[in-house]
Order: C-alpha cells, then sequence, then structure tokens
C-alpha cells in the first residue's frame, strides 16, 4: 500500500472510532443528558480539553516554527504550557464556583453591567472566530498533500467534514468524543518521534534523544552537529536567540495570559462536579498537553538537522520523492538562482544566496518521509493532524453558538427568544463560522497567522484583567472594568493595526515601543487593563453590597452546584 | 471518586482553627475564619506563582545565557529550561497546589461535602 492508501485508511479508522464514541455518549446519557454529562471525571476532562486546546496549529505548525526559529520558538512552548498555572491557580476554580455558563457571564454579573457583557461577548467571538480560520488552513494541508489535490480543494473538504461532524457529533456531549481525539492525536505525534529519535540518536524517548549523542558512532551531540550546520549555513546556531530579551518576555507573557484568558478553555472548567476538580482538571490538561510540548522541541531539532542533511548542496536531480510531492503543492520552492544545478539552503547571515523556501507548516507533515519511515506513520501523522483540528474547530464552534444564541440574544439583545429560537441562532452562527474559516483557510494565509496573535494580545489585554480583578478584589466597580477593558483593547489593537496593517513597512525593532513586538504588545495592554480598572474603581463608588457577597461566595469551594455541559 | 471520605461528617465540627467560628451557628463559617483561608490561600499561590517566574521567565529567557555555559549531556541548561525544564516544572505546580488547597479547604471546613451539591 502506498501514503495516499494507508491514509486513507488510518482517517477512515479514527473516524470510525469518533462515530463509535459519540453513539455510546448519546445512548449513554439519554433522559438525564446534563446531569450525566456533568460528572466527567477529572482526567477525562483533562484529555479533552487537551484536545480541545491543541489544535492543528500545536499539531502541525509549532514544531516546524520552532525547527526555523530556534530558541527563540521557546515562546510557543512556555507561552502555551504557563498560562495552565495561571488557569488553575487564579481563575478555574472561582470561575467553577461561579457555575454558569460562560465568561461573558462572569463579566456581565460580576460587573452587574450590560455593558460589560456585550464587550465579553464580543472579545469572545472575535478570538474564536480568529482561531477556527486557523484550523481550517491545518485541514486544507493536510488533505491537499495526502489527496493530491489544491488548498482551496483541501480547504472545502475540510469544510464539509467539520460541518458534517458538528451536526453529527451534535453540539452536547463532545467530551468524550474530544477523548478519542486526544489518544489519536498524541499515539499520532509520538510514533514518529519515537521512531526518529531512535533513528537519529538510538533512544527511544524524544525528551532525552535531542539532548543525546548521535548514533552515527561519531559521538557528536545532536544539538552540537545542528548547531555546527546551522552556524556554517549562515543561520546562527540553533541554540542562540535571535529576538531581543524584552520581546521574548513580552511575547511570552501575552501568550501565557492569552491562553488563561482564551473563552474556549474556560468553559472546560463549568463541566466538572465539583471545584476541587475545577484545579486537578487544569493539572491533567497540562500533563496531556506537556506529553505533545516537550515532545515538540525534539521532533524540531530532529527535523530541522535531517532537513538540513538531506537537501543542502544536494544536486537537484537528486531531490527524494517527499521533495517533489511537497513542491506539487506550492509549500516547497527552488529557484537555482546560480545554476549549478545543486540546492543552496543558507540563512541572512551568509555570503551564498538562499534558493529553497520551505512552508514551515510542513515539517510535522514531511517529517517521517524525510527520516523515511513507513507508509503507514505517514497515514497516521495525517489522522492527527486531522483530530487535533477537529477537536478544536467542535469546540470553538460551541463558544460562537453559545456567545451568539445564549450571551448575545437571550440575555443582551432578545431576552425574550424561545429555546427553539436560540437553537436555530446557535446553529446559524456556527455554520456562518466554517463559512468565514473556510474563506481565510483559502485566502490569505500569512495574514491568519497575524491575527492568531491579535487574539492572544486581545485576550490577555480584555478579558484576564477584568476576571482577575473581579476575584481578588471586591473594590473594582463596573466603571473600573469597562475603562480598563476598552483601554486595554483600544491600546493593544490600535498597536497591532499601526504596525501590521497600516504601517507594515516599520515593523521592525527599532520602531518598536521598548523593542516589543505587536505578538507581545497584549502584555504592556493587560498591565494598561489593570491601571485603568485600578485608578477608576477607586474614583468611583465601590460596588453595592450584594457584589461585594459574590465576590466572598466564589472565593470558597462549598457550596458550587452542580456542574453542567458546555451547551448553547 | 470524590469526597466519599468525607461522608457523614458533621459541618459544625468545632475543627476550625479560629475560635470565634466555633460560636457561629450557621453552615457558613465565621467572616474571620474566611480571612484566614482567603490569606493562606494568596499565600500558597503567592509562592509557586514565584517559582512559575522563576523557571520560565527566569531560567528560560532571563538568565538563558548564563546559564547556557553549563552542560547537562547534549543540552545546555538554559536551552533545557526554556524548552523542557520549565514545562515539567508548570505541570508539577498544579499538582502542588491541587493537594495543598484540598488540606486547606478541609482544615477550614469550607470543602464540597457531597450533600452541597
Amino acid at each position: 500500500m502506498n501514503v495516499q492508501a494507508w491514509t486513507f485508511v488510518m482517517v477512515a479508522l479514527s473516524f470510525a472510532v469518533y462515530l463509535a464514541v459519540a453513539v455510546w455518549a448519546r445512548a449513554r446519557s439519554t433522559g438525564e443528558f446534563y446531569v450525566a454529562s456533568a460528572r466527567v471525571p477529572p482526567v477525562l476532562n483533562g484529555m479533552a480539553t487537551a484536545a480541545d486546546w491543541m489544535s492543528a496549529a500545536s499539531f502541525i505548525s509549532m514544531a516546524g516554527l520552532i525547527a526555523f526559529m530556534g530558541r527563540d520558538g521557546s515562546v510557543y512552548l512556555m507561552g502555551w504550557t504557563g498560562g495552565y498555572v495561571l488557569l488553575a491557580l487564579l481563575l478555574a476554580p472561582y470561575l467553577r464556583k461561579f457555575g454558569k455558563y460562560t465568561v461573558p457571564d462572569f463579566v456581565g454579573d460580576r460587573y452587574y453591567s450590560r455593558i460589560a457583557r456585550v464587550v465579553a461577548v464580543l472579545c469572545a467571538l472575535f478570538v474564536s472566530f480568529t482561531y477556527v480560520a486557523g484550523q481550517m488552513r491545518g485541514v486544507g494541508i493536510v488533505f491537499s498533500r495526502f489527496l493530491d489535490v489544491d488548498i482551496e480543494v483541501g480547504v472545502l473538504i475540510g469544510m464539509g467534514i467539520v460541518f458534517f461532524y458538528a451536526v453529527l457529533g451534535g453540539m452536547k456531549g463532545i467530551t468524550y468524543t474530544q477523548v478519542a481525539q486526544y489518544c489519536v492525536l498524541i499515539f499520532a505525534y509520538l510514533v514518529p518521534a519515537i521512531f526518529i529519535s531512535m533513528i537519529m540518536t538510538g533512544m527511544p524517548i524524544p525528551q532525552l534523544g535531542f539532548g543525546s549523542e548521535l548514533a552515527d558512532g561519531s559521538g557528536t551531540y545532536l544539538l552540537d552537529r545542528l548547531n555546527g550546520l546551522t552556524e556554517e549555513l549562515g543561520f546562527g546556531a540553533y541554540t542562540d536567540g535571535r529576538k531581543g530579551t524584552v520581546d521574548v518576555l513580552f511575547i511570552t507573557a501575552a501568550l501565557m495570559v492569552g491562553t488563561a484568558g482564551l473563552p474556549h478553555v474556560i468553559v472546560r472548567f463549568y463541566t466538572v462536579p465539583k471545584v476541587r476538580q475545577a484545579r486537578s482538571s487544569a493539572g491533567w490538561a497540562l500533563l496531556f498537553i506537556a506529553l505533545l510540548y516537550t515532545t515538540a522541541p525534539a521532533v524540531a531539532a530532529f527535523a530541522r538537522t535531517n532537513l538540513l542533511d538531506t537537501v543542502s548542496n544536494t544536486p537537484y536531480t537528486d531531490v527524494p520523492t517527499w521533495f517533489t510531492h511537497w513542491e506539487a503543492t506550492g509549500l516547497v520552492t527552488f529557484e537555482d538562482l546560480n545554476g549549478d544545478g545543486l540546492i543552496q539552503h543558507t540563512g541572512p547571515a551568509s555570503s551564498v544566496p538562499n534558493e529553497l523556501t520551505i512552508d514551515r507548516d510542513i515539517m510535522v507533515l514531511a517529517n517521517p518521509e524525510i527520516a523515511r519511515l513507513p507508509d503507514w506513520v505517514v497515514g497516521l501523522v495525517a489522522a492527527g493532524g486531522l483530530a487535533a483540528a477537529l477537536s478544536t474547530a467542535a469546540g470553538l464552534l460551541l463558544v460562537i453558538s453559545t456567545s451568539v444564541a445564549h450571551d448575545l440574544l437571550k440575555k443582551t439583545l432578545a431576552p425574550k427568544i424561545t429555546e427553539h429560537g436560540e437553537l436555530i441562532a446557535a446553529r446559524i452562527a456556527a455554520g456562518f463560522a466554517v463559512v468565514i474559516a473556510g474563506y481565510f483557510g483559502i485566502n490569505p494565509p500569512g495574514f491568519v497567522a497575524q491575527v492568531v496573535a491579535f487574539a492572544f494580545g486581545l485576550a490577555a489585554a480584555s478579558f484576564f484583567p477584568a476576571i482577575i480583578l473581579g476575584i481578588f478584589t471586591k473594590r473594582t466597580n463596573t466603571y473600573g472594568a469597562v475603562a480598563g477593558m476598552v483601554a486595554g483593547l483600544a491600546f493593544t489593537a490600535s498597536y497591532i493595526v499601526y504596525f501590521k496593517f497600516t504601517h507594515p513597512e516599520l515593523n521592525s525593532a527599532e520602531h518598536w515601543w521598548f523593542g516589543i513586538s505587536p505578538e507581545g504588545i497584549g502584555t504592556l495592554g493587560m498591565a494598561v487593563n489593570f491601571a485603568v480598572a485600578i485608578g477608576v474603581s477607586l474614583l468611583t463608588p465601590p460596588p453595592p453590597l450584594s457584589v461585594q457577597q459574590f465576590v466572598e461566595e466564589i472565593r470558597v469551594p462549598r457550596g458550587a452546584g452542580p456542574g453542567h455541559d458546555v451547551a448553547a | 471518586m470524590d469526597g466519599t471520605d468525607r461522608h457523614g461528617r458533621c459541618r459544625l465540627s468545632g475543627a476550625r482553627p479560629e475560635p470565634e467560628a466555633g460560636t457561629d451557628p450557621t453552615t457558613r463559617p465565621a467572616p474571620g475564619s474566611r480571612r484566614a483561608y482567603w490569606h493562606r490561600n494568596l499565600t500558597y499561590v503567592g509562592i509557586l506563582l514565584g517559582v512559575w517566574f522563576v523557571v520560565s521567565y527566569g531560567f528560560g529567557i532571563l538568565l538563558v545565557d548564563q546559564l547556557n555555559t553549563i552542560r547537562i549531556g547534549g543540552f545546555q541548561l538554559g536551552f533545557w529550561f526554556a524548552q523542557q525544564g520549565s514545562i515539567y516544572v508548570f505541570v508539577i505546580l498544579i499538582f502542588v497546589y491541587v493537594r495543598l488547597m484540598n488540606r486547606l479547604d478541609h482544615s477550614f471546613d469550607v470543602d464540597e461535602q457531597d450533600d452541597s451539591a
């Protein structure tokens, strides 16, 4: 069987499993649906949260990004895991005690204000929309490579599947399907990583393998070999940083805080039965995420070493088949500038011009082929990438439909809406989200990556301070919270829009404030939000006594209401 | 799998550390005891977030070049903290917090009981 046949088999097998789990979960929960699904044990909830959180970006793109960024890639590794510590220690238990459905619910109730709720809803919608867009791009890449179609067609197939999937699995009870998807995606990530680690270093654990000696008998450590290769070709040593320290600090903080403020992650903690389980759920989620996130830098180092070894100064006529296949998708391009028929792949510090462009998104997918692993492993990786994309897309569609139906219509614009009307609005919102996502998946892909950074910055500069102040201070009132959110948002958004959209030619370190790139500016926006919220609150009357009592109540676990499923 | 060991434990047991709490006849602990509970919680959070900051921002970013002069096997230590070590510590921190808070909830008698849900 060839790669394509194996891809069909693996994808079909994994889909059969999701289908079986969905049917089983449905039958199980007939009757007392909400109560049954609210009894999700913390370990399984952690797994589902991990699948929800780890998107196509984590699975497909991250290791590739790290492979090309070297040590600077740690902003993603630390940024997208460290946020769970904030979540477990500062948010999850209190929001679980609060016990309502969504993040805007909390902001609206704590700050007794409709405006605060609407601001929160708009942020939630924006963040979720940008995320779904990223998923579609990932699905499109998987299909275009393994079904031999254009990326556009790949995205369309992906849209169809996500649409079908969201209707079939239903909006409710997706937790168990996500558990199955976690198992598929982590298996698909670890198998090739272990294989490659064994081949290159003889060490089966990738986390240790990339700190081991190469298996070629030279006695050189893998990272030393990689540093040698990257320096020789003018990229600079792999384990050295190229970004400014301040910038790395601010980007990491923005990603951490943004993670803790993401609505589709926060809603997960409403599903566990107890406050104490909200805490441990975050721990399990991070453990399952860490399994992939500590493997990714190893995969990155293996992939980069392999790539440089394979293509550098290779005659173009001798390139391996994976190279030709990816060339056909347009994600690998070679231009023989000096006409010598050899591939010169060089960095900015080299005197030889670079002739090879490689899309970072293909590294994880191409890695098994570069390392010449069996075809079934390649098919498995495709199934894993789809699992990552689908589980995240499902979680996001849920947040989008809940935000529209529950927060925007029921709680704000049309309080008299019927349950049936709410459901229809939720479905329309989900459908609309899929179409928008598909559009961005097909059209400017660079734009999506920029908007995702935007989303993190905005989550950091808006939600996070409002929720933290809402729990840890009683004095913060509605004026402070709204002023803080608006100031944080306006500051962050204008900085990003200025450098990314209106003056992209100025987007370089010498023009940035304090050397902070637009990716990291959310951290400063968060500080602005905190300062404004506290300042304005102190100048205006304290919140009513009932709100101060509300804060007292959420601070202790006892008396939490029953958990419920994340549902519109 | 949760709380089975606490079945039948009286909510009003005098096990609270604050003496005035025992005189409060309601199911809610006295305000003084709550303040002590909250204070302890904040102390735990402060210490754990201190560790969180040191391993990630400290070892992984600010001190990365100094730590890189130390080598463990093929890893430079700063690089290892930035791409591996900090993540392991994050996981440990959450589970430590879970343990500490479960103990604290129990000793201040504010933990959840099966009949409260």
